[in-house]
């Protein structure tokens, strides 16, 4: 017998995966502060998580989101939901926050002043 | 801690349930027989964790052992493989014991 058609999306025990990637890699610095945050979250202070809720906003995530995202982005994504759900965080609060970061990003990336704009050199 | 239901040894199937949240139990363990390989304590409901409950009953945990090629129609290894996986009782039901 194979796996039952009635399994959530996530449950992919059983399934046809392919090779294993065997070789180890670093995690790029973002992965580390979502992970951080996690525990920091969910450490006794705080109590503001726990692993089985993070769990559960993963798995409601939806399949396409769930096979695009890569496994620190569905941590991300399933944190964002939790702290809104509890209050913690406000949608508008999120919003201004994201686009200051986008802008503060843009500002590090625009060239110098004096440069000549659309050159596409240096 | 609290009497375990099921002694080590005692054969049991796993409930086939499909509740669409948050659950511990893989799908493919779902409706099989395992043999309880040890007692592992009680520990509080994940699956009311999972939902912000502010008190989670404590829940009796068994390490259940499953055969390899019982559970996978085109299992390619050793006959004596098993597979073990940490199961809440309420998933747990006694199975008949197999036949001779």
């Amino acid at each position: 017998m194979s796996v039952d058609p009635r399994r959530r999306h996530h449950d992919m025990g059983g399934l046809e995966a392919g090779p294993i990637e065997r070789d180890e890699h670093d995690k790029a610095p973002w992965e580390k502060r979502v992970d951080a945050l996690m525990r920091l979250l969910s450490d006794e202070t705080r109590a503001l998580l726990t692993v089985d809720e993070l769990r559960r906003a993963i798995e409601d995530l939806g399949p396409q989101a769930y096979d695009q995202y890569r496994y620190y982005e569905r941590w991300m994504a399933a944190i964002t939901a939790l702290l809104l759900e509890k209050n913690v965080i406000d949608v508008s609060e999120l919003g201004e926050r994201m686009a200051a970061v986008e802008q503060r990003q843009r500002a590090a990336r625009r060239p110098p002043a004096g440069s000549q704009e659309g050159t596409g050199n240096d | 801690m609290t009497e375990p239901t099921y002694p080590v040894g005692a054969r049991v199937r796993v409930k086939a349930l499909y509740p669409p949240g948050h659950v511990r139990t893989p799908s493919y363990c779902r409706g099989r027989t395992g043999v309880v390989e040890r007692y592992l304590g009680t520990f509080p409901n994940p699956e009311q964790l999972a939902y912000q409950h502010p008190k989670p009953e404590r829940l009796p945990l068994y390490r259940i052992r499953f055969s390899e090629p019982e559970l996978w129609e085109s299992y390619e290894g050793g006959d004596g493989d098993v597979l073990e996986l940490e199961l809440y009782e309420p998933w747990l039901e006694p199975a008949e014991e197999k036949a001779p």
